[in-house]
């Protein structure tokens, strides 16, 4: 079953063509990796999806619904974004944090029962600005599930966290594609832990170059030379630019 | 003595509705304060000052004037924000030197109306009749009624905007409404602290209580205790040494943080929690 489909996405960011064209769709219990280069368009993709952003050409569905129909799709979404921005002196606990996620359906028990799952639940009466930039994240994880989403998306969830907190929260995400059947839409970098982790790989560089099984990406030689071009040309073209 | 003042109406009056101020001060300003707004409330009652000197001078009662004038104005100041994208303290200060400069030509134009204009700028015990009393009392009692079912939205707007708009948060309507009950409290306060010390309400009790508590629930308690504490001792040194209330309750709230500053600089507290944890609710 599909949860999501992206028809010819294009989206013109001031005058530059952010995204050209982007066709790809997400099965349920996918765990999908988009890998890319820096600028290639990846946070443009989800703000689209999470209706952040709404000047775009073309057609994003979830759940077979068009969002610009409806946005009740929201709901059934959980999104950790890169690194979130707040006040380091914010004064709210972690379970407070959690809880500003929850909807009316939702019980208040879920905020225990999430914290769990991100093994966080001792420290649930701690201040979020005296956690770990890893820690801070599973936070935000647990706070993405409080209401039982379908599709959990994270936008290069990662950055700038330490190796041991990256194993913990790489395999918090796969217990919860496994186990629970969550649908994953991920960013990253990180080839190696895609490669490990996602089912499947979307590359994107403005347009999208490759979208199928993860291990028809990492047992292709030419794909990830192609891959290894195209960020270089990237890399090189933020440099000129 | 204690006793004795009591006794008086315009006392219980004064007390009554500045414990309601002091609630609603502080409950708002966390949120103001939070969003680095801090100077918007004193922005608000400069606005209000055009609005009483024109209701003076126009001989309607000054604060349906300033009510009018606070409320569009934080609507307007806010609607400018989002679409110039001129940073907020430089919007805060245009609008707080228009309010005031307003306000001073009116008078100007009318020749002074210096003893209310006195009062409205520094507060009194006496300005508050019963009408007032009741009015503090329902206003601030709706705020806190508002703010308190839409606790969630409110601090996850705070805490984020973006992330709270992917939740499915309407978040542009929050703020305007977040800015006009910041409106309503400043008039409504600023009776009894005046106009030019009602902004030290809204920030001091809070900033006092972000030394202390982990959480935004606990922080929101703290705070009012504190401001309650400063109303309240002010407005009684108030009526005992004939000063104006705004003053004292400004300047007790002033003793309380900097108390508040030596005990956590002396980390006495560090381990420990003045109030117990909050289960969510």
């Amino acid at each position: 079953m599909k949860v999501v489909e992206i028809e010819n996405l294009t989206v013109n960011y001031q005058g530059i063509l952010a995204l050209d064209k982007v066709n790809f769709s997400v099965e349920s219990k996918d765990f999908l990796g988009i890998i890319g280069p820096n600028g290639a368009g990846k946070t443009t993709l989800f703000n689209c999806m999470l209706g952040l952003l709404d000047h775009y050409k073309g057609e994003i569905k979830f759940f077979g619904t068009s969002i610009k129909k409806s946005k009740k799709y929201l709901g059934q979404i959980g999104y950790v974004p890169q690194k979130p921005v707040f006040e380091k002196n914010f004064p709210a606990t972690i379970s407070e944090v959690v809880g500003m996620g929850l909807t009316k359906n939702s019980k208040k028990d879920r905020i225990d029962e999430v914290l769990q799952k991100v093994w966080l639940h001792e420290l649930s009466h701690r201040r979020i600005g005296d956690l770990s930039g890893g820690q801070q994240q599973r936070v935000f994880i647990a706070k993405a599930l409080v209401n039982s989403p379908q599709i959990l998306i994270l936008d290069e969830p990662v950055t700038g966290i330490d190796s041991q907190s990256k194993e913990l929260f790489y395999q918090i995400l796969h217990d919860l594609n496994q186990k629970e059947n969550i649908t994953i839409i991920w960013s990253s970098h990180d080839l190696d832990a895609v490669s490990k982790l996602a089912s499947k790989v979307a590359c994107l560089n403005r347009t999208l170059f490759f979208h199928g099984i993860s291990e028809e990406f990492f047992h292709n030689e030419n794909l990830l030379k192609m891959y290894s071009e195209s960020s270089m040309q990237m890399h090189m073209h933020h440099h000129e630019d | 003595m204690t006793f004795e003042i009591l006794s008086y109406g315009f006392m219980h009056r004064a007390l009554i509705s500045g414990i309601a101020i002091s609630l609603m001060c502080s409950v708002v300003g966390l949120f103001l304060v939070l969003r680095r707004y801090s100077l918007f409330g004193d922005a608000l009652a400069h606005a209000a000052f055009g609005g009483v000197a024109a209701g003076l001078f126009l001989g309607i009662y000054p604060m349906w004037i300033a009510f009018g004038v606070s409320v569009s104005s934080a609507l307007g100041l806010t609607k400018i924000r989002q679409k110039f994208q001129i940073s907020g303290d430089a919007t805060v200060a245009i609008l707080l030197s228009t309010g005031l400069a307003i306000g001073v030509v009116i008078i100007s134009i009318s020749g002074g109306f210096t003893v209310d204009i006195f009062s409205f700028l520094f507060g009194s015990i006496l300005l508050i009749s019963l009408e007032n009393t009741i009015l503090i009392l329902a206003l601030a009692g709706s705020i806190l009624i508002v703010i308190l079912l839409l606790y969630r939205q409110l601090l996850y707007t705070t805490f984020n905007e973006e992330q709270a708009k992917v939740s499915g948060i309407p978040v542009e309507k929050l703020n305007y409404l977040l800015v006009t009950i910041a409106g309503i409290t400043v008039v409504s306060s600023m009776q009894l602290v005046g106009i030019l010390l009602i902004s030290s309400l809204i920030v001091i009790p809070n900033v006092t209580a972000m030394l202390f508590s982990r959480g935004f629930k606990q922080t929101a308690i703290l705070s009012m205790i504190f401001a309650v504490c400063s109303v309240v001792t002010g407005i009684f040194s108030s009526y005992t040494f004939n000063i104006a209330p705004g003053g004292m309750i400004v300047l007790i709230s002033v003793v309380i943080f900097s108390v508040a500053l030596g005990i956590k600089s002396t980390g006495f507290l560090k381990n420990k929690t003045i109030i117990p944890n909050i289960k969510q609710v």
